[in-house]
């Protein structure tokens, strides 16, 4: 099945991607490409069959709950693009 | 000086011990071969000269978060970052005396099969420079086939380790899902990623994964290892039952000179006192890709999420609010294949469609399990061609995403049943190596240890690439 621009265009907000109309159009006849050959794995019936999330049977993996230092403030702001005192600063708006 | 290219790990950790060299003569010599063939190769971002510590040296895959040294990912969204913690396997590392040497090249969030998707450029094949070393961890594979280190970290979720050691003719494991931490590692596809060692020979490659391995707490996929590991010795196959799944070896991916060395190889287990059988794995090899192609960017997308200029990493300069920020921060950090990534998965994440396609391909997931478990009823461990092709030519795959896919044809199903697999090179095709792929149950490391070693003995493979012997 193709995606249309349209569609394009709405998964790129949900994964608040800035895709230029060339690069919707270089991307989007490579992701139809890419989702029509995923699209195989409807071929089998697989009802039912369980899904598996995660390789390794464990469940349930508690840590104890004990209180442990944690990264200091400026470590943590250390990569931030910018900042005001100890918060992360980012523009206005939008959302 | 330290042959670089002819000594072991093994080896060059007992001259350090009996004082023979020192470590900062080891030291010097790897970097010393960096500094020789790393401008051709382009195997590192990062070398670290920092001149202080002890200890063997260790090349380290930039997914990997290293204290104080620079961590990209292979990305213009983390160009600048600099972690301010190390990963847990940096910590292991370290702790049995192990330095950081530098940080090699991969393709962007490890997503690729040839190294060329890295936002600093491509890591050529110390083989023949024109070719691609293999990918994601294209890197690290170089880095150790060109003796620039004597072994490294990788990191796997489709075949980034076992590829490009079969493309670069080396050693590497990609361990039993939940042995090693990813802690401090960037996320790609959290259900299948997983770090292991990249190494020249077996017995390296079994020591550093028994220095990686074992149950972190702030890794709650974590498992303590069942039993410990041990250094292989034994140089027979006698009491081993090896099944060669038959579409694997047939499939017509597959290039002649490939095939040619893999049944050679085959022959060689029976020599060695191997019982050798056929099995059948048809769901893994026909739904493998697909399904690999759904759950990884679906997982990606979600990981990905998190570059979003606000906290670490590349910031727009261009955002009136808060939403430009986002999206442009994104489009001008992301190259095109996370790109492409972000957008089939958040496509096969979305309402409408979770169920025909990221459900779907969990459902087949488990098919993977169920028929690999099937074939260990029968067998100890699987033998496969780990690649279906030579290292190919830079630039041959670039265009077509779908083709480059391909490349881990073979590696992708046992990566999504979550079991070991380990590459041992097996020759040369026209001058380029190629690799066999051991795979075993879960937590069955020893045993392939102890046929890549018994295998690695027998076919005597010279890893020391033929222009720079």
């Amino acid at each position: 099945m193709a995606i249309d621009r349209e569609q394009l265009r709405h998964v790129a907000h949900l994964a608040r991607l800035e895709l230029s109309d060339d690069e919707l159009e270089r991307l989007g006849a490579q992701l139809n490409d890419i989702i029509d050959a995923v699209s195989k794995v409807s071929e089998l019936d697989l009802s039912d069959v369980p899904a598996t999330s995660h390789p390794l049977d464990v469940v349930n993996v508690w840590a104890d709950d004990e209180p442990r230092p944690c990264l200091p403030v400026e470590e943590a702001l250390a990569n931030a693009p910018e900042r005001d005192g100890n918060y992360f600063k980012v523009p206005p708006g939008g959302s | 000086m330290i042959d670089t290219l002819r000594t072991s790990a093994e080896e060059a950790a007992r001259l350090i011990r009996d004082k023979e060299v020192s470590s900062a003569e080891v030291y010097a010599a790897y970097r010393a071969a960096i500094d020789k063939h790393d401008p051709e190769l382009h195997a590192f971002l990062h070398v670290c000269d920092d001149g202080g510590g002890e200890g063997l040296p260790i090349a380290v895959k930039d997914v990997i978060g290293t204290k104080g040294i620079p961590t990209t990912a292979g990305s213009k969204i983390l160009e600048h970052y600099v972690p301010v913690y190390d990963a847990t396997v940096i910590e292991r590392c370290k702790s049995h005396g192990l330095r950081v040497l530098g940080k090699t090249n991969t393709d962007e969030f490890a997503m690729g099969s040839s190294t060329e998707n890295s936002a600093y450029g491509p890591t050529r094949n110390p083989w023949d420079p024109t070719r691609v070393p293999g990918g994601s961890g294209g890197g690290s594979a170089a880095a150790v086939a060109a003796g620039l280190a004597p072994w490294a970290l990788g990191s796997d979720t489709g075949g980034s380790i076992k590829q490009p050691a079969a493309l670069c003719g080396n050693v590497g494991l990609r361990p039993t899902y939940g042995t090693v931490s990813r802690y401090g590692v960037v996320a790609f596809a959290s259900s299948l990623d997983q770090v292991g060692p990249v190494a020249r020979t077996v017995r390296d490659c079994a020591w550093l994964y028994s220095i990686l391995a074992g149950r972190d707490p702030c890794d709650t996929t974590t498992v303590e290892l069942p039993n410990d590991i041990e250094l292989p010795e034994r140089v027979d196959l006698k009491g081993l039952r090896i099944g060669v799944p038959t579409e694997f070896t047939a499939h017509e991916a597959i290039e002649p000179g490939v095939r040619e060395l893999v049944e050679k190889t085959i022959a060689l287990c029976r020599e060695l006192g191997a019982e050798v059988g056929e099995c059948s794995l048809p769901r893994s090899l026909d739904y493998g890709v697909p399904c690999y192609y759904l759950i990884a960017p679906a997982e990606a997308s979600s990981n990905l999420a998190r570059y979003d200029g606000v906290r670490y990493g590349y910031r727009t300069p261009h955002a009136g609010d808060r939403y430009e920020m986002y999206t442009r921060t994104r489009d001008e950090g992301f190259g095109d294949e996370p790109k492409r990534r972000i957008m089939v998965g958040t496509y096969a994440l979305s309402a409408g469609y979770y169920d025909a396609y990221y459900g779907q391909a969990q459902k087949v997931r488990t098919i993977l399990i169920r028929e690999h478990a099937e074939a260990f009823e029968r067998f100890d461990l699987l033998l496969t061609p780990t690649s279906p092709t030579v290292a190919f030519e830079l630039g041959a795959k670039s265009a077509n995403p779908l083709a480059m896919y391909l490349n881990d044809l073979l590696t992708i199903p046992s990566c999504m049943a979550g079991l070991p697999g380990l590459n041992v090179p097996c020759g040369l095709s026209e001058g380029l190596p190629v690799g066999v792929q051991l795979i075993g149950p879960q937590f069955s490391e020893n045993t392939l240890f102890a046929a890549g070693y018994a295998l690695e003995q027998a076919i005597g493979f010279d890893p020391v690439p033929t222009r720079l012997a």
